[in-house]
């Protein structure tokens, strides 16, 4: 697709790897591009995408063939209202260094979303303004949706002490 | 510690009469009556003007995404019941269809009809617990019991269908659970025909209405760039006049072959949001007229000759071996199992025998369905998408429903991402409500239609 051809001209080596499976426009980008290339897909009058539908992340650490690769990837969706078409863009990520710059600054929904991930991978977001959980609650241990996180694991009960 | 005098109380340090304005801290939930959900507002009072405020979710959090991963492609869609638990089978045929995008399959005509009535329905008397809900708080009672009356017909349309009022779990990947019942069609036009006529007397008390105007008109504002930057969509986006909407802007089913209006205002503001929510139910209402006069027509009783005979007598004639004609012979199945006659459940669901159940009689009939039928239950086999993601967006009655799908290619989820589409709104809720009075909050928070299950995941 030709928005995949015009970031991979523009950005070059930034854009790791692009694929279309299924229709759904995709690119992976080197972290230290993903704002650049997050502003540009805002700004430019060609992409102009105004909308980041979502904002989540995938733990690959039991993916078939992928268990020593890069274990998180923090996807994003874009959507343009003016033009009426989608782009998904993937930030890979190491787990001894799972930190992200945030897109708080370019879209506000941003700040949920990324408390959202940081609260189930445990993944940072670089220069969050309110880095809080969103759905636990602040004394929970750990990040439930990291795919070493059993899922019959029981944590104590909070409250006030009695 | 001596007793504070009232004195020392008045004077003390950074309370009381000292210097400089003194804002209070005021938390409004987590189970409060004008709240919709378990959510948590706590707000920074000046006097009765909101200064600020700061938003607590997570109450209704039961891992939703997480219990994905952990059973079959099939074992989700009963909670995808749960997420927005007003219109729950539009989640069931958003999580479905991503599903089916992942496996690259296409559902049968009649079934997309299905989905387009079915998610039409619903969407209608979401629409109607929103309006209903947020007249109710603001004094209007009698609305609200009239359109819960209207939604009464609705679910009992859906209950008709589906067997459940709300957890349905009528979707499947492939199809749906079963056809639809007979004189269907009927009993929806005159379910519209009553629920028109309460939106008609809605209409009439509420549109118009002073007290409602006061209450709505400029409240809850939100400009169109801030709607768009906090990516709300649905209704809320409508009301700042952006007509998107998933299902005009990338048709999925049959909404590319039916007609209807997007109805959009400009102000933005809860009365702007309520007029778009009373318009969109007529043109669902249309739609449904619509694609109930085009579905693909079949019977949906098949006319055998013959008496149908009990599923016990059937397998204990395949056991005796006696199982010449016993393909054609038809069978009397309670319709919680399934029990359609082959002919409806192959209208419904689509041939691909990789991820559609087989009828009960061919499961119960021959070696193959048997085999067929356990390679879909039994652990570790079931439907098997390639590995990659695929993301499909539905229009749910609060905006844009996306779920974002992950295979490695086994029988399991690898990933089940939903996008709730409540959750702008609600993370938008402080914007909202800023420099209004608390009063305003209600009929705001209204307005979101917050929904927890969705929210909190």
């Amino acid at each position: 697709m030709e928005i995949l051809a015009e970031l991979q001209r523009r950005f070059g080596d930034a854009i790791v790897e692009t694929h279309e499976h299924h229709g759904d426009a995709t690119a992976v980008v080197a972290r230290d591009a993903i704002l650049t290339v997050l502003a540009h897909c805002r700004d430019d009058v060609a992409l102009a995408f105004d909308v980041l539908m979502d904002l989540t992340a995938v733990d690959y650490l039991r993916y078939p063939g992928r268990e020593d690769g890069p274990r998180f990837e923090v996807v994003y969706h874009l959507y343009s209202i003016a033009h009426n078409h989608r782009l998904r863009l993937k930030v890979r990520l190491d787990e001894d260094d799972a930190t992200v710059p945030s897109a708080v600054a370019l879209w506000p929904i941003a700040n949920w979303l990324e408390r959202e991930v940081w609260d189930m991978f445990g993944v940072r977001f670089d220069g969050h303004p309110d880095p809080r959980r969103l759905l636990m609650y602040e004394e929970f241990v750990g990040h439930p949706l990291r795919k070493d996180y059993p899922i019959t694991r029981r944590q104590p009960l909070i409250g006030p002490a009695t | 510690m001596a007793e504070t005098t009232r004195q020392e109380f008045m004077l003390g340090e950074g309370s009381g009469t000292g210097g400089g304005p003194q804002n209070i801290q005021l938390g409004v939930g987590p189970a409060h009556p004008a709240m919709h959900g378990i959510i948590r507002i706590v707000t920074e009072l000046d006097g009765e003007v909101i200064v600020n405020a700061d938003v607590e979710i997570g109450y209704l959090h039961r891992a939703f995404e997480k219990d994905c991963e952990q059973g079959g492609w099939n074992n989700a869609i009963p909670f995808t019941d749960r997420l927005n638990y007003v219109s729950p089978l539009i989640n069931n045929f958003g999580y479905a269809s991503a599903v089916e995008k992942l496996l690259g399959i296409d559902v049968t005509e009649r079934c997309k009809y299905i989905r387009v009535i079915m998610s039409e329905i619903s969407r209608i008397s979401d629409h109607l617990t929103c309006v209903g809900a947020s007249a109710m708080e603001l004094g209007a009672f009698t609305v609200f019991l009239y359109m819960i009356k209207a939604r009464e017909y609705l679910w009992e349309l859906v209950e008709a269908v589906t067997g459940a009022r709300l957890t349905i779990s009528y979707g499947r990947v492939g199809g749906v659970k079963a056809d639809l019942p007979e004189g269907f069609a009927e009993r929806t036009l005159k379910a519209f025909k009553e629920t028109r006529e309460v939106l008609d007397e809605v209409h009439r008390l509420l549109t118009g209405n002073r007290i409602f105007m006061d209450r709505m008109v400029g409240v809850g504002a939100l400009s169109r760039e801030e709607t768009i930057a906090y990516a709300i969509t649905g209704p809320l986006l409508r009301a700042v006049g952006v007509g998107y909407d998933v299902r005009r802007a990338q048709p999925y089913y049959t909404y590319d072959r039916v007609e209807f209006e997007i109805p959009t205002q400009k102000d933005g503001d809860n009365y702007a949001r309520y007029l778009v929510r009373m318009a969109e139910m007529e043109q669902s209402m249309r739609i449904v007229e619509q694609a109930l006069a085009a579905i693909p027509d079949g019977p949906i009783n098949v006319d055998f000759e013959g008496r149908p005979i009990d599923p016990a007598a059937y397998v204990d004639q395949g056991k005796q071996g006696k199982t010449e004609g016993l393909l054609l012979l038809p069978i009397t199945l309670s319709p919680n199992l399934q029990g359609q006659q082959r002919a409806d459940l192959n209208r419904v669901n689509m041939g691909d025998k990789r991820v559609v159940l087989p009828p009960k009689e061919t499961a119960y009939g021959s070696i193959e369905g048997l085999m067929n039928h356990f390679m879909l239950i039994m652990e570790g086999y079931g439907i098997q998408p390639p590995p990659g993601e695929a993301y499909f967006p539905v229009e749910g009655a609060n905006g844009e429903l996306g779920f974002y799908v992950v295979s490695d290619g086994t029988d399991r989820p690898y990933r089940v991402r939903c996008r709730p589409p409540c959750l702008p709104p609600v993370a938008a809720l402080p914007r909202m409500i800023a420099g209004e009075m608390v009063a305003d909050l209600i009929p705001t928070f209204g307005s979101v239609n917050m929904i927890g299950g969705e929210l909190d995941r």
